[in-house]
């Protein structure tokens, strides 16, 4: 199902990619394809989701504060509990997980005041209290992420 | 620091940038730029660290990563700095985090995400932590996501997440 130049773009161009006027182009020059051939790749991939997008990416907390956040909610309760969390737009991550902290979500507020805000009305709409683990380091030096594309 | 012009170009290049031949000038015009600014901006901000890098983002479970774990691990104050920067070098860990423990229920500090295509891939990856901690994992947990309950690429207020 992943091309050669699917599989080439996934892995090669997860950083470094062209600062030029045409990143296509000079992306086609190097893998000796044409810039439609790119262009078309990088769509199919966009569209069936094996991307999220092609662009820059963000160190936590260089625009806004954020912070992940657990709860431990019963189980019947959960999916109210989640629906009203994630009604707020500046939750943009929120799993359920295996563990009697079984509810986790990333919120990201403009600064220090807003985030507070944004946890006591959480905390006031769904009853439960939230343990706040905002990040205190960042160890992790993002140079993507290699993927294994073979058998697929 | 970034200033007005910067935050306005990380706000549109969030959803990513235009698959057309020239991106960067068609996010310039939006913007009412030049294609040269929006490039040099950019590059500025990769330079100084405001921007991880540009390119590629895959969607790990897609491709395949379907066991994604949340590693916890209780380590020592002392040596998280040092053991953290080892752990975040690991090429199968994709994020690694300090962050509070809130005792007596949360003895955990230090955050590894780790990704496989199976269980066993998996359970060897937390082994290898657990094998670089040696001495200084005081315990440790592995939470599995068993639902996605939201999951947003581009928020709906006017601020760009992070990754």
């Amino acid at each position: 199902m992943l091309t050669t130049l699917h599989k080439q773009l996934l892995n090669d161009y997860q950083q470094n990619f062209p600062l030029s006027p045409r990143p296509y182009q000079d992306i086609a020059e190097a893998l000796g394809v044409t810039e439609a051939d790119v262009l078309s790749a990088l769509t199919e991939l966009n569209d069936n989701n094996f991307i999220s997008r092609i662009g820059p990416v963000i160190p936590p907390n260089h625009i806004g504060v954020s912070a992940l956040i657990a709860m431990a909610v019963p189980e019947q309760h959960l999916q109210t509990v989640a629906d009203k969390i994630s009604a707020h737009p500046e939750v943009n991550h929120n799993y359920e997980r295996e563990h009697r902290f079984n509810l986790w979500f990333v919120v990201i507020a403009a600064d220090a005041e807003h985030l507070d805000a944004l946890i006591d009305a959480i905390e006031q709409e769904t009853s439960y209290p939230a343990m706040l683990l905002p990040m205190l380091d960042d160890f992790f030096i993002d140079l993507g992420f290699k993927l294994d594309l073979n058998n697929d | 620091m970034l200033d007005e012009t910067d935050r306005k170009i990380i706000q549109a290049t969030q959803a990513g940038l235009p698959l057309t031949p020239q991106p960067y000038q068609a996010i310039a015009e939006q913007l009412g730029l030049t294609s040269d600014d929006v490039m040099l901006r950019l590059a500025a901000m990769k330079n100084s660290g405001s921007i991880r890098r540009i390119g590629a983002v895959p969607n790990h479970y897609k491709l395949g990563y379907r066991f994604n774990g949340m590693t916890v691990w209780n380590v020592p104050d002392e040596v998280i700095d040092e053991l953290g920067q080892q752990v975040g070098r690991l090429d199968f860990v994709s994020h690694c985090y300090h962050r509070p423990r809130h005792l007596p229920e949360w003895p955990y500090n230090l955050f590894a995400m780790v990704h496989g295509k199976t269980q066993q891939a998996v359970d060897k990856q937390i082994q290898q932590i657990a094998d670089l901690l040696g001495d200084s994992n005081l315990g440790c947990d592995v939470l599995y996501s068993t639902k996605i309950l939201k999951k947003t690429g581009f928020r709906t207020s006017n601020r760009p997440v992070t990754d």
